[in-house]
């Protein structure tokens, strides 16, 4: 697996048209020819800037993920992509589909640090380059007690982390979402201590169902969903799938996490989804899907038991919440 | 036609309908949406319902706090004919607010409700809220004025400002990490009790 890492002589991606933008951009391209609006030229450079609904992405696999988990429906493209958590653009709702519109997820670079024999700043399509998309169908649980199913595309972090050459020192991999206030205007209040921080522990990290995702419903992941890279562990509650990542740190130490930092007591490291531990201030024995009126039992570890018991067999998971 | 017939006959009657509004919003959106996940509540139309109730219980009651105050600095005495409307609309409020609680985000699951009361601290706050905003409206009419005597009543509707002081502390603490909102409706709630307090250390001074 070739990864490179960038040197100042090296062209800038960013000037290479990535393939999956290309690809998007042909269909875009031929369907505003048919439809004979050479007005709408305008109206290229800004959507490759930020990519609308409609970008697909090219060359995902389908795999056994990819069929809907059995008797769940997916949760529709618009309540995904307005109803989210993502404090960087707005404490409510509907705030991060508002105010990320103006967000340019590229160029986008990613740092990998500490504990690996190949730590370097790559640019994010290099990064990307060697691996192959998937399309995968998870149940998505947010600590708050509503859930979604939701069609992620992305790339198994297993496979990038073999392509870095973790050392034996690394016990853990922490996260960090880019942190410039000019950028996500949410990081000028103090909500939490930005820049956001998250992490696994390696054998989690490393786990076949934890995901980088790059997209959902096949198409360029939203501004809003945490354009254009974000983690996906779905035994976990959604805090820990870290949105717009700018830096991986392999480290022998736990790191920090902003939720545990912000209030130790409500959220701990493992946070795995588990009914029958609560959270301090609800209840975690039910969910509410989004689109149903009634709420739903919680399944241990979201459903992905067979997946992911094994890495806690043994842990008291009241201590671990 | 006095000026006090005026209010109650055109002002009352005015402000009575504008304090319907949010309600016949709410109604409305609830009905088009079908408490589906597409419509004006968004794609979590319960927990919409039951915030925006929660909000306006806040607003209302806060409302209603600012009223004594206003008559102060304004000198505006007319002012007081409004405040037990505005009083009662934050108690029918609240009783929406805990029925949207029950019936829709738990769905009448009693011992989870139970759960939720005895162990959730900020529920246990927003039910205290409720409990201490009863006796205000049962007491609210002119009959009841009368049978408690003037200063007993008076005494009783202090309630009103540890009942402000908690429907703050459970919003702030309903929400996740430091969030703007619930600070600026608890600093409106302090400075509206904060003035009682400075007016009260006045007057024994004097």
């Amino acid at each position: 697996m070739l990864i490179k890492a960038k040197k100042t002589s090296d062209i800038a991606s960013s000037e290479i048209t990535p393939k999956s933008v290309y690809h998007s951009r042909r269909q875009f391209l031929s369907a505003a020819a048919i439809a004979g609006a050479g007005a709408a030229f305008g109206t290229i450079a800004p959507a490759l800037a930020a990519p609308a609904r409609g970008l697909k992405l090219a060359d995902v696999k389908e795999t056994k993920w990819t069929q809907e988990p059995l008797g769940e429906k997916l949760t529709k493209y618009g309540p995904v992509t307005k109803y989210n958590n993502f404090y960087e653009f707005g404490t409510g709702k509907t705030d991060p589909a508002e105010n990320s519109t103006k967000f340019k997820p590229r160029p986008w670079s990613l740092a990998v640090e500490g504990a690996v024999e190949k730590p370097g700043v790559y640019d994010l399509e290099d990064f990307l380059k060697p691996h192959q998309l998937e399309e995968r169908i998870y149940r998505f649980r947010c600590v708050e007690a509503w859930s979604m199913v939701i069609p992620w595309v992305g790339i198994p972090l297993a496979d990038i982390i073999k392509g870095l050459n973790p050392t034996g020192n690394a016990k853990y991999v922490a996260f960090e979402t880019l942190h410039d206030p000019r950028r996500m205007p949410g990081q000028r209040r103090r909500v939490l201590q930005w820049p956001y921080r998250e992490g696994l522990r390696m054998d989690e990290a490393m786990n076949p169902l934890t995901l980088m995702v790059v997209g959902l419903y096949g198409e360029v992941l939203p501004n809003q969903n945490g354009a254009p890279i974000r983690l996906m562990v779905p035994w976990k509650y959604g805090f820990k799938s870290i949105k717009s990542i700018v830096k991986m740190t392999f480290q022998s130490e736990q790191p920090p996490t902003s939720w545990n930092m912000s209030a130790a007591r409500e959220y701990g490291f493992i946070s795995n989804v588990n009914p029958a531990v609560n959270h301090p201030r609800w209840s975690q024995a039910k969910e509410r899907r989004i689109g149903d009126f009634l709420k739903r039992p919680t399944k241990m570890f979201n459903g992905y038991e067979e997946e992911v018991a094994h890495m806690y067999a043994g842990m008291d998971m009241r201590k671990n919440y | 036609m006095t000026r006090a017939e005026a209010i109650r006959k055109i002002a009352k009657p005015l402000v009575f309908v504008a304090c319907l509004g949010p309600f016949a919003w709410i109604t409305w959106a609830a009905v088009s949406s079908g408490f589906g996940p597409t419509g004006p509540l968004g794609a979590n139309p319960i927990e919409y319902i039951n915030r925006y109730l929660g909000d306006w219980t806040i607003r209302f009651l806060l409302g209603a706090l600012a009223i004594t105050p206003v008559r102060h600095l304004t000198g505006w005495s007319g002012i007081m004919l409004f405040r037990r409307m505005i009083g009662l609309f934050a108690f029918f409020c609240g009783c929406l607010h805990l029925s949207s609680y029950i019936g829709l985000d738990q769905f009448f699951d009693w011992r989870e409700i139970w759960r939720d009361i005895t162990k959730r601290n900020y529920i246990t706050v927003g039910m205290a809220t409720f409990a201490l905003l009863i006796p205000l409206a049962a007491t609210s009419t002119k009959a009841m004025v009368k049978r408690l005597g003037g200063r007993r009543w008076t005494r009783l509707h202090k309630l009103v400002y540890p009942a402000g002081i908690l429907a703050c502390l459970h919003f702030y603490m309903m929400r996740k990490g430091i969030q703007l909102e619930p600070i600026i409706y608890a600093a409106i709630c302090a400075v509206l009790l904060g003035y009682r307090v400075a007016k009260g250390w006045r007057k024994k001074a004097q």
